[in-house]
């Protein structure tokens, strides 16, 4: 150190700098909370998370309690706050137990399709040549299907469900995500500082978790997020044809399906679970793209 | 740290040549050209770095110099040849390994901004060798701070921050400092200084030199900027189309240069004076494409002086003149060659 006083050249750029310096966290802390938008739509996605969970507490029927006189009642109809369907059960007991398939199928699909398609894409992306064409040729293979179809198929084949019908819409996922990863993967590879890090001696999975997951990250989270709203609705479609959710359990797609043949006796309450859906969606997306604006380091 | 015979790693002893490189070649296949379509990126280059000094190397684009700077590293499997890194060969059953190799050279990339993760703060970028070497995090981010510290930045100010809050300079100087952290014996530097302003150029030539000195460093400097090649290095060597085809003493090299590419090269530097214009370009056209090189001396094509026996033999590298240390490949210098300026 006492040899750096010596140094004969003189930088002059020691002046205070522009910015304040922090750290990354404190940074993306600091973002969020200045975003209105986000703050916003977080507390609602919150608040539809927090109703799911609290279901039981908080619906005021029993969401599978029928009754052949109450059947497509208006809302507030003696004490139904948003009407009864086509059974007479209440609906708004039917759509705060419905957020919860929703959720989980909007959520757990596009998780178990991260974590598998966005492995794979960083494999295919990183190890190109002869690993990356068999992973990506395979994935062209169910590319070649209409989502939708595939994930008919997919859970035809294995029988409905729940759990079957999340397989299906993550199998469903997979190939987008991995080709999400595997562009972003290849991307960075093939710049310098991926050499540099090799010239230093890293092994391949050092630079990988330290250089390259970091630069991936972005890209495939905001299209994750994109995928929550569409995993909804695919599963609200698979429901509609018998295949994901089996009835009696409430779920906003299974709803607007049994509901959609009501549509002139009671317009309003048939376009309540889709309104759950489509809020739930764009808040999903807001949220998560306000997250990457805040982690994204060079904004 | 600064005297040569305290360093430790120094296993060779002082005379021993730091690198030698005996016929390297990496040749590139072309995708959809046919089966024999093949790029001479590098194409048998030989030489000796010693200890202690700066190599230049110069050339046209595409002549090979990056190709050369990769296979030296290892970043790219050379096709044939030998290195010899302080009397051990590389990659050889008795030798050292490449990841050895790698603790001991490192590399600086004429692009800054991409040389730098941009997700990562500068100083973990220069943290990160320390930390693949085996030094837990603090430990690494500390000899990090002491780098950055060592190429001028502030690490209060400069550590924390993203390589695109820091100016094309700063950048290089992190990316110095990240070469510098696992206290590699040689480091190679492609273009390092091109992309820069020229009064930020010269800032970081000097650093260079100070810090060479200070960690008792060989530099490699590859650089198509003749008058930077002559600033800084003690030897020059000219490569053309993959081939050397002269290395000698810098001063010879720039005041009395052997090879007519050379000559050319030295010719087509603008001057200083504006009434001294070059008129006319030394050298015309583009080097003929690598994939078919010319057979005999790869640059009869464009050589002013060139007769038949440049087109059916390569010349070889020698030293014609009085000089040991100062080789060309040329048929006009070789006595027994048949050109008809050879006996002069």
């Amino acid at each position: 150190m006492s040899q750096t006083a010596t140094l004969p050249i003189a930088f002059d750029d020691d002046a205070p700098p522009a910015l304040r310096v922090r750290g990354y966290w404190s940074t993306v802390g600091y973002r969020l909370r200045h975003d209105p938008v986000t703050l916003c739509f977080g507390a609602i996605v919150l608040l539809i998370v927090l109703i799911a969970i609290f279901a039981p507490l908080l619906a005021p029927f029993d969401p599978y309690k029928e009754s052949v006189i109450l059947r497509l009642k208006p809302f507030g109809y003696r004490g139904h706050p948003l009407g009864t369907d086509e059974l007479g059960r209440d609906l708004l007991s039917r759509l705060i137990y419905g957020g919860r398939s929703s959720l989980l199928m909007g959520l757990i699909p596009v998780c178990i399709a991260t974590a598998l398609g966005g492995t794979l894409g960083v494999i295919g992306g990183f190890a190109g040549r002869r690993v990356n064409a068999v992973i990506m040729r395979t994935m062209d293979v169910f590319y070649a299907f209409p989502s939708v179809l595939l994930a008919v198929a997919i859970s035809g084949a294995m029988g409905g469900g729940m759990a079957n019908g999340m397989a299906a819409l993550a199998l469903v996922f997979i190939p987008a995500m991995c080709r999400v990863a595997e562009t972003a993967t290849a991307q960075v590879r093939s710049l310098d500082f991926i050499e540099a890090a090799r010239a230093t001696g890293a092994g391949t999975f050092t630079i990988v978790r330290y250089h390259v997951l970091g630069n991936v990250l972005g890209p495939v989270f905001i299209y994750a997020s994109s995928l929550v709203s569409v995993s909804i609705l695919l599963a609200s479609g698979l429901s509609f044809l018998g295949l994901g959710v089996k009835p009696p359990t409430p779920d906003w797609g299974l709803m607007l399906s049994t509901l959609r043949q009501s549509i002139y006796i009671v317009p309003l309450s048939c376009a309540l679970p889709g309104a759950a859906i489509f809020v739930t969606s764009i808040c999903f997306n807001l949220v998560s793209d306000g997250i990457r604006a805040a982690m994204d380091v060079r904004l | 740290m600064s005297d040569v015979a305290a360093d430790t790693r120094d296993i060779g002893g002082p005379a021993q040549p730091l690198l030698i490189a005996r016929d390297l070649a990496k040749h590139f296949h072309v995708r959809g050209a046919g089966r024999s379509a093949r790029v001479r990126a590098v194409d048998g280059v030989s030489f000796t770095l010693f200890k202690g000094e700066t190599l230049g190397i110069v050339g046209e684009s595409g002549c090979g110099k990056s190709t050369l700077a990769r296979l030296l590293l290892h970043l790219l499997e050379r096709d044939a040849g030998e290195l010899i890194f302080d009397g051990e060969p590389v990659g050889a059953p008795r030798g050292i390994t490449v990841a050895a190799l790698r603790r001991h050279v490192q590399m600086v990339f004429q692009d800054s901004y991409s040389s730098l993760n941009p997700r990562m703060p500068v100083q973990d970028s220069v943290a990160f060798g320390p930390f693949v070497h085996g030094r837990n995090k603090p430990d690494a981010r500390r000899v990090a701070r002491d780098m950055l510290v060592k190429v001028g930045l502030n690490p209060d100010l400069f550590g924390p921050r993203y390589p695109h809050e820091l100016s094309g300079g700063q950048k290089q100087r992190v990316n110095i400092a990240r070469a510098l952290a696992i206290e590699p014996r040689m480091v190679i530097l492609d273009e390092a200084v091109s992309a820069l302003d020229k009064s930020v150029e010269a800032q970081v030539l000097n650093l260079l030199r100070a810090l060479k000195q200070q960690f008792n460093l060989t530099y490699l400097f590859i650089s198509h900027d003749l008058n930077v090649v002559r600033y800084v290095s003690d030897r020059v060597l000219v490569m053309y189309l993959g081939c050397v085809v002269e290395l000698g003493p810098s001063e010879d090299i720039f005041i009395r240069p052997l090879h007519p590419y050379t000559r050319a090269l030295l010719g087509s530097r603008p001057s200083m004076d504006p009434a001294n214009r070059i008129e006319e370009p030394p050298i015309t056209g583009d080097p003929p494409s690598p994939i078919d090189p010319p057979g005999g001396c790869r640059f009869h094509t464009r050589c002013p002086f060139a007769e038949a026996v440049c087109e059916q033999r390569s010349p070889a590298l020698g030293a014609w003149l009085e000089r040991e240390s100062h080789v060309a490949a040329c048929h006009m210098l070789d006595r027994g060659s048949g050109h008809s300026r050879a006996a002069q």
